[in-house]
């Protein structure tokens, strides 16, 4: 796959840009019309603390954001070592950051639904 | 100078920093692609503190498609999302623009770069503008609310669930309301600039002589927000009530928890002021274009390195997308 697309020439670059453009906008239009109808089965199923519903927005928004860095920004074509510190980087960094973050919040919830102060008086 | 240079003798491989540049890329292209790191992580701390507030008011937290329902000309009518999906759309399809234009200047064709630089800072500024007209919405509020002394927010609905204007409600009553002044006393209070349209009062009145109920932001089962009966909702009105709250800002805002406006605020702003950088930087790019520069330097290179800028704003509205206005 890698340089596929600047060996093959002018035509087949374009090709791709176009392609990635449709899939790109397919998704979306997903992401928006699930928004907007909320089918009922998948907000009532829940699969680790989410709704399934919310878990399939996450994992359409990674697969667009793969789409946007590997054709439009060419990290396909960027040498390995450079894809795994910016990419790595990015995505132990973050997994990292959100789990506590969440973890933490997750936690207050609890303290204030729990807990032996009101907060609503 | 000679003197100082280490010789490792493994000048000749890869990791002895010979003529090869281990990441066969550019020195600008390697910085911008590592600014871009850095600033990833700046806006994923953003959206994982909007997480983390969120799962901290996870039972009242307020509902996007409710607060974002405006479509440009069509008034009074419910749109949610459309207007942000628009966006989005335009957003992508700004990056696949620019993607061309870098893939023009691969291929040297000054004309085809031009245009395509050209319809790619078309289209960040119709984002910002459509930005700017989201937070006009947003600030001047819909419907109004009321305050409660323990700093909740409620809302109004008639028997049918649909929500109800504090203009609705109100009783206009024969009293004489002053803006409090610096002037007199307490000049370092700084309370809200203006007066809202009615007085606490004028909405107690009206709403016990109508038939109308309170809405709060507790969230029920179905994801929807609690509605109260009419004994509870009078209750609450007598009771609780400390101030009229219409539209948003910092402080307080009418669509529930005043973190949320915080974070749309300080995540949208953050990520309209990149895409204004970025058009910026495309304007400059773009006349360094048609004055020939890259044809004199046989490299369009610099076209590249604006782009990856853009594509990064586009993917990071992907993300605010997500997590402001889906989930």
């Amino acid at each position: 796959m890698a340089n596929e697309a600047s060996t093959h020439g002018h035509h087949s670059a374009t090709k791709r840009i176009w392609t990635v453009f449709v899939i790109l906008s397919v998704i979306t239009l997903v992401e928006v019309i699930l928004g907007i109808i909320k089918p009922k089965i998948l907000i009532e199923t829940t699969f680790i603390y989410l709704h399934l519903l919310n878990w399939i927005f996450i994992v359409l928004t990674i697969v667009k954001a793969y789409y946007i860095t590997w054709a439009f920004m060419h990290m396909e074509q960027e040498a390995k070592g450079l894809r795994r510190s910016v990419v790595w980087t990015v995505v132990f960094l973050i997994a990292y950051l959100v789990f506590i973050l969440l973890t933490e919040g997750d936690y207050i919830y609890e303290v204030y639904n729990n807990g032996y102060v009101t907060w609503d008086f | 100078m000679e003197a100082t240079v280490v010789r490792t003798g493994t000048e000749g491989k890869t990791w002895g920093g010979g003529s090869k540049s281990p990441l066969k890329a550019s020195y600008g292209k390697m910085m911008m692609w590592y600014f871009i790191t850095s600033d990833a992580l700046t806006f994923s701390a953003f959206l994982a503190a909007y997480g983390f507030s969120r799962f901290k008011f996870e039972d009242s937290w307020p509902i996007a498609d409710e607060v974002f329902s405006h479509f440009p000309f069509l008034h009074g009518v419910d749109a949610p999302m459309y207007y942000v999906a628009l966006m989005t759309f335009i957003l992508i399809f700004s990056s696949v623009t620019m993607v061309l234009a870098v893939d023009a200047g691969h291929h040297m064709k000054k004309g085809k770069v031009t245009l395509y630089m050209f319809l790619t800072i078309i289209g960040g500024m119709i984002f910002v503008g459509s930005q700017a007209w989201e937070w006009k919405n947003f600030i001047q509020g819909e419907y109004g609310a009321v305050e409660t002394r323990g700093g909740n927010i409620i809302q109004f609905v008639d028997k049918e669930g649909e929500r109800v204007a504090l203009s609705d409600i109100a009783k206009v009553l024969p009293q004489e309301r002053v803006e409090h002044e610096s002037k007199n006393g307490l000049w370092f209070v700084e309370d809200d600039s203006s007066l809202p349209t009615y007085s606490l009062e004028e909405i107690k009145k009206g709403f016990q002589e109508s038939d109308y109920l309170v809405r709060t932001q507790k969230l029920n089962k179905d994801g929807a927000k609690t509605i109260l009966s009419r004994a509870e909702s009078l209750a609450v009105i007598n009771n609780q009530t400390v101030r009229v709250v219409e539209g948003a800002n910092l402080t307080r805002n009418e669509y529930g928890r005043p973190l949320f406006a915080d974070f749309f605020f300080f995540i949208t702003g953050f990520h309209g002021f990149h895409v204004f950088s970025g058009v910026i930087i495309n304007i400059i790019i773009f006349i360094n274009v048609i004055l020939g520069t890259y044809e004199r330097r046989r490299s369009y290179e610099m076209v590249e390195k604006v782009g990856l800028y853009w594509h990064f704003v586009d993917l990071v509205w992907v993300f605010v997308f997500t997590f402001f206005y889906l989930v």
